[in-house]
């Protein structure tokens, strides 16, 4: 495959809302054990707010749609992953402009502008077990992947890879960041619910262009 | 889960409501998106000084609406930060021309959406500054953590900056003051019992019968030891020695710096107590202690100030920085100087916290 659809996008945040809402109570327990229990409620909430606004922004280019996602997390989410997630879909959105269709160069460049968009607001680095421990990974696979010649697929089935590998390797660490710093060592032996959600994200897309 | 609530959804606007219908004359309410300000707001010639945070805290932040404290509170839901647009419409609606000062708890989520929607109303030309609370002494580094959380020091900050708004201090003179008085403020609570997030059903964390957390945050996140129940004398002296015995705290925080038009660090120590201190004391309940409990803490607290040299001037006890039903006490000293404590007489009209008027 060699080029992302408007179409692809519009069904990635469709099919998120719904691997979301199915993932709700588990992200909710992950919360749980090291935050404050809120977020697969809140990311529910919020995906339920963007597929009230996807109808009216379905038919625009690729940068508005993503923006007003990343606009209407902003505004219901909450929380850190509010912003955080907000942040990602506002900064993919600016990267890709008012495209309507995407190249493999264009679509990790969009993963990078929405993960350095990430970084920059929440302070994290790799390690402090986040999202970030998830997502930089990832990019930096999708990155390698598009330099070996991989079409669209092949750099989004890197990307997954290394998202699961960066989310697992959550589990020992210690929280440097976010309340779950709160339980220093007793934040190790857990997932983070961050990181899984971030994980979710890419191989929800991955999905869409494989289905 | 029994609580006196109709649905968990409908929660945290239906408390607004009822604020409004029971003190109209002092705060309005506005929906979607959700806060509550000051009737007589914007108030020309006046910065305005706005804070809020996760619901689930009441009286903070709704309660201290009105004349001489906050123009305008914005809400989370339970437990979670409010949203940018919350706090950009705040801005909008109070905003007499004077500028905003935003008043921010240390959670990573309050941070990130007080930031974001500091930037967002300086895009529309509103002059906003952030001030972070972060006085918990039960989070000993800052280095491998988020930080010290912002509790109680946060109800003095607003009656002691909302009362400088009052008077006219221009921005700059406020967030100074908003700054030097968190650096001066130190807190530290404890759980006799859980709470119950009200989305979520069940206690969000697990206290045996006989069990007690010391250095609870407010949201239940754990504090530095969980140990067997012990008198109200020997709570009190492991929470006020804790804070009267605390080092120098330096830690860098994020501010706006309006010259440059970007945000900066900020290096902040604050000072450790000394003995001739005059203070502001604070026996805050969590929700579901009885006062008479809270006079109990406030009695041995009296001695262990005398005893280190501590002069506490003022005095606040009672409900103000609540976790729901959470049972326990947190108590905030605050080292004051003349200009503070006069701030603290002045009058003040709020639902919560009155008097002078």
């Amino acid at each position: 495959m060699q080029t992302l659809t408007r179409d692809h996008i519009v069904r990635w945040i469709t099919h998120l809302a719904a691997v979301l809402e199915e993932n709700k109570d588990y992200l909710t327990q992950l919360d749980a054990a090291i935050g404050d229990a809120d977020h697969g409620i809140n990311m529910d909430r919020g995906f339920k707010k963007v597929l009230s606004q996807l109808p009216s922004v379905q038919d625009k280019d690729i940068g508005t749609i993503l923006k007003t996602v990343g606009m209407a997390l902003i505004s219901s989410v909450g929380g850190a992953g509010g912003p955080l997630y907000g942040t990602l879909f506002m900064r993919a959105g600016m990267a890709v402009g008012s495209k309507y269709e995407l190249t493999a160069e264009d679509l990790v460049a969009m993963w990078r502008a929405a993960v350095e968009g990430v970084i920059q607001r929440g302070r994290a680095q790799l390690g402090d077990k986040t999202m970030v421990d998830a997502l930089l990974p990832a990019v930096e696979a999708m990155q390698q992947a598009l330099a070996e010649g991989g079409d669209i697929v092949a750099i989004l089935q890197a990307g997954v890879d290394a998202a699961e590998k960066g989310r697992d390797a959550t589990i020992p660490l210690v929280a440097r960041k976010g309340r779950a710093s709160y339980l220093g060592e007793r934040s190790a032996g857990h997932l983070d619910p961050g990181a899984t959600s971030s994980h979710l994200l890419l191989k929800t897309l991955l999905d869409v262009v494989t289905e | 889960m029994k609580k006196l609530i109709n649905s968990p959804e409908t929660f945290v606007k239906e408390s607004m409501e009822g604020m409004v219908l029971a003190h109209p004359d002092i705060l309005k309410a506005h929906f979607d998106p959700n806060f509550l300000y000051r009737a007589d707001a914007p108030v020309p010639g006046k910065v305005a000084v706005i804070s809020g945070g996760g619901s689930g805290h009441e009286p903070m932040h709704g309660g201290f609406v009105g004349k001489g404290m906050l123009d305008a509170a914005c809400p989370g839901e339970v437990f979670t930060s409010p949203t940018p647009d919350q706090m950009l419409e705040a801005a909008r609606t109070v905003n007499s021309g004077a500028g905003v000062l935003f008043l921010v708890k240390n959670y990573s989520g309050d941070v990130m959406n007080f930031e974001m929607a500091a930037d967002l109303a300086r895009a529309e030309g509103i002059r906003v500054l952030n001030i972070l609370i972060d006085d918990d002494v039960a989070v000993k580094d800052s280095l491998y953590t988020q930080g010290r959380r912002g509790t109680g020091t946060t109800v003095l900050a607003e009656k002691i900056v909302g009362a400088a708004a009052e008077r006219g201090y221009d921005l700059k003179r406020l967030a100074d003051l908003a700054r030097r008085v968190n650096i001066n403020g130190r807190s530290m609570g404890m759980a006799l019992t859980s709470c119950t997030v009200p989305a979520k059903g069940s206690p969000t964390f697990e206290l045996g019968e006989d069990e007690i957390e010391i250095g609870i945050g407010i949201h239940g996140e754990p504090g530095r030891e969980r140990i067997p129940w012990k008198p109200a004398d020997e709570i009190t002296e492991m929470l006020a020695l804790s804070i009267i015995e605390d080092p120098a705290y330096t830690r860098v925080v994020r501010e706006f710096d309006e010259e440059k038009g970007e945000w900066v660090d900020v290096e902040l120590t604050d000072p450790p107590f000394q003995p001739g201190d005059r203070v502001i004391a604070m026996v805050n309940g969590m929700g579901g202690t009885p006062i008479a409990e809270l006079y109990v803490v406030y009695r041995k607290l009296h001695f262990i100030a005398e005893a280190k040299g501590l002069k506490i001037v003022r005095n606040l006890i009672g409900n103000y920085i609540t976790s729901l039903e959470m049972q326990g006490v947190m108590i905030t000293l605050l080292r004051v100087d003349d200009e503070m404590v006069e701030l603290w007489d002045d009058p003040v009209l709020t639902p919560a916290l009155r008097w002078g008027i």
